[in-house]
């Protein structure tokens, strides 16, 4: 089971470069969607798939990480006419090497941690740091606000990665609550982007840089 | 009494959004602030309170908080009837219904003894007060929103992730992993170290971004500068006490492992950082909301230094966290007021308004006196106390640092605030209508009452649920 889910863990890590290298934000909501519905399969792998929390805590990821925010960022996508290239404020080649260094230290990192015995060997904690690395570098070097929610999105399954590693120490309820928040959260961003767009007629961040001191 | 201190602004949140009438809906807010503050003092006499679960359990640190969030949102919400009355252009049905949620989601926060309910409450104060920055419809409280929304949601983000280590730290050492406050306290001392002080330093720039804690402080000017000032007063009084409470809550975990040193000497570092930036973007600023909202950045500094001195200086850090909620109340009220009255707010507009209002004026004055830690007023005395505490425990330059820093803000915000309210108005905002009214004025009125009240003579009920909330914050298991 293990060796599955480091190979699952694997092309999540590749899925953080794929979107550091890639010019168009259509292709970094589909990747979102592919990791949400990937971490949505992960709970089923590490603990008993029979059991109800962890059934509907599967379908409940994967239903929102990959399926109704991604949905509703191509629908903002469709609607407010954005284009399609993402503007990174550093090259894509640069942000690419970045990335392979925060995976490259994070890795080196997880092996300084003190782990439990049977998370010692698994992928978890450094595919969790680089993708938590991976979203703050979208967050921080990209201009459009769009790329910043998808920098989030990004950032937000690295702590569920994380937290796969303490299904038992979080109730159900708080894990719904944390894809509610989530949910709500894109929700009002996605509404603040359309007022962004009616009002500065383009939703990079850029032109929001009257409030300086 | 959480259910019903929880869903009673709910509720009424959910009337509000049905209430066809612009100018009936906002009396529901001082009906909430009523049935709120009457519940909390219901509850503050049977201290701790607590479900069988663990879940929602308040004790004096919380009660403590909860109380100044419920007297505070009673008077703001007077306040605010005024406010909108002023406001009638626009609708106010969004405006009222998330200050409702928001006032649940603080008391929620105050409640919560599990990690993943703080966290899934402090969100969603997040999402539920980003609506009220936007209230003006202005492209620069858009631009002020968007970054408010963004900046917390990765502050908070990074908090879960503390969270997940401080739960990981007990199941590494072979524990139970849970994240209620009762079992982490219980099993303190047996805690992973490296995980809880790496949790330690995620939950702290996590909730520090919430506070505004400097670097992370770069959303408070835009927020506070752009919201209309009784959600600013709400903000830097409510939901930063709030955060602090949160951040007060892992180094009660961290006090009770015996981690507590490591905690504290971050949190001097940090405090001094906020207040050293602060005071440099307090000299020569010309917005007067932008120049609280750096005033909040520099309380911010002193609470979290408060707490990282420790000894007496807890204490003291707790009492100022009151005192700064009340006069930061005082001054973002009136500044809106001075704001409404000149149709701006910076000293481009704004002169005179000692003549032009003088409640509003001579308020704002006595407040900037105030939150400056001039006597009689509470904030000298908290300031003091921290300011003793360092020096009388041989923390030389923290101590020394904390009074250079407290003096620079005070020549820094005393030159804008001065400006703004000596010498004469302009012809044009002498023309203006607005004048100070009893809703307007009124509240902010009792609120600097209270805050003299506070340095003269400290009521017993409130003198005693501090000294039990250091004492649970100090108790070992």
């Amino acid at each position: 089971m293990n060796g599955l889910v480091d190979s699952l863990l694997v092309v999540i890590l590749l899925l953080n470069l794929f979107t550091l290298g890639t010019s168009r934000i259509r292709a970094v909501i589909q990747v979102v969607a592919l990791q949400g519905i990937l971490l949505g399969a992960m709970p089923l792998m590490i603990h008993d798939p029979c059991h109800l929390q962890t059934l509907l805590m599967a379908v409940g990821t994967a239903g929102l990480k990959g399926w109704v925010i991604p949905n509703m960022l191509s629908r903002a996508m469709r609607d407010l006419s954005i284009q399609r290239e993402v503007e990174p404020l550093i090259s894509l080649t640069k942000s690419l090497l970045l990335g392979a260094i925060g995976t490259a230290l994070a890795l080196a990192f997880a092996r300084h941690l003190p782990l439990v015995e049977g998370h010692a060997a698994g992928l978890l904690v450094p595919a969790s740091l680089s993708t938590v690395l991976t979203g703050l570098l979208i967050l921080t070097t990209r201009i459009k606000a769009i790329t910043q929610v998808l920098g989030y999105l990004i950032f937000e399954n690295g702590v569920f990665i994380f937290g796969l590693m303490l299904i038992e120490a979080l109730p159900f309820f708080v894990e719904i609550g944390v894809l509610l928040d989530l949910l709500v959260g894109v929700f009002v961003m996605g509404i603040i982007i359309n007022h962004i767009n009616r009002e500065f007629s383009s939703v990079s961040t850029e032109r929001l840089s009257s409030l300086k001191e | 009494m959480a259910l019903a201190i929880l869903l009673l602004p709910l509720i009424l949140a959910g009337v509000a959004l049905l209430v066809p009438s612009n100018r009936a809906r906002p009396w529901l807010l001082p009906v909430a602030g009523v049935g709120h503050l009457s519940l909390v003092g219901a509850a503050l006499g049977r201290l701790p309170l607590g479900s069988p679960t663990g879940w929602l359990v308040l004790d004096p640190l919380g009660g403590l908080v909860l109380a100044l969030i419920s007297v505070l949102f009673f008077l703001c919400s007077l306040y605010a009837v005024g406010y909108l009355r002023h406001r009638e252009d626009r609708s106010n049905r969004v405006f009222c219904a998330c200050l409702l949620v928001f006032l649940a989601m603080m008391s929620l926060v105050t409640w919560a003894h599990h990690w993943g309910l703080m966290w899934v409450a402090m969100e969603a104060t997040t999402l539920a007060s980003a609506p009220l920055i936007y209230f003006n419809r202005t492209a620069r409280s858009l631009e002020a929103t968007w970054k408010y929304l963004l900046i917390c949601s990765v502050g908070i983000a990074l908090a879960l992730l503390g969270s997940f280590f401080l739960a990981y730290s007990s199941l590494h050492e072979g524990l139970p992993s849970s994240l209620l406050m009762e079992d982490l306290l219980r099993n303190a001392p047996k805690l992973s170290t490296p995980w809880l002080r790496a949790a330690f330093v995620l939950l702290l720039v996590g909730y520090g971004t919430k506070m505004g804690l400097a670097p992370m402080h770069s959303w408070k000017p835009d927020a506070y500068g752009e919201s209309p000032g009784v959600a600013g007063a709400l903000f830097s009084g409510g939901m930063t006490s709030c955060a602090l409470l949160m951040v007060l809550r892992i180094y009660h975990v961290c006090h009770a492992a015996g981690e507590a040193d490591v905690a504290r000497q971050m949190m001097v570092f940090m405090g001094l950082v906020s207040m050293a930036v602060a005071a440099a973007f307090l000299i020569r600023q010309r917005d007067l909301k932008r120049m609280l909202a750096y005033s909040s950045v520099e309380h911010m500094g002193i609470l979290v230094l408060g707490v990282g001195i420790g000894g007496p200086a807890l204490y003291g850090a707790l009492l100022h966290m009151v005192n700064n909620g009340l006069a930061k109340g005082v001054l973002f009220l009136s500044a809106g007021n001075i704001h409404r009255a000149y149709g701006g707010k910076s000293l481009d507009e704004v002169s005179g308004a000692l003549r032009r209002l003088p409640l509003s004026g001579a308020l704002f004055l006595a407040g900037f006196l105030a939150i400056t830690g001039s006597p009689p007023f509470g904030p000298f005395l908290s300031e003091f106390t921290i300011a003793r505490a360092a020096l009388g425990g041989g923390q030389f330059l923290a101590g020394g640092l904390f009074l250079a820093l407290l003096f620079a803000v005070f020549v820094g915000m005393g030159a804008t605030v001065l400006a703004a309210t000596q010498g004469r108005p302009s012809e044009e905002a002498l023309a203006t209508s607005y004048r100070d009214g009893w809703l307007t004025g009124g509240p902010t009125l009792v609120m600097m009452a209270m805050v003299l009240m506070l340095g003269v003579h400290l009521p017993v009920f409130l003198r005693t649920l501090l000294l039990d909330a250091v004492r649970f914050l100090e108790a070992r298991p």
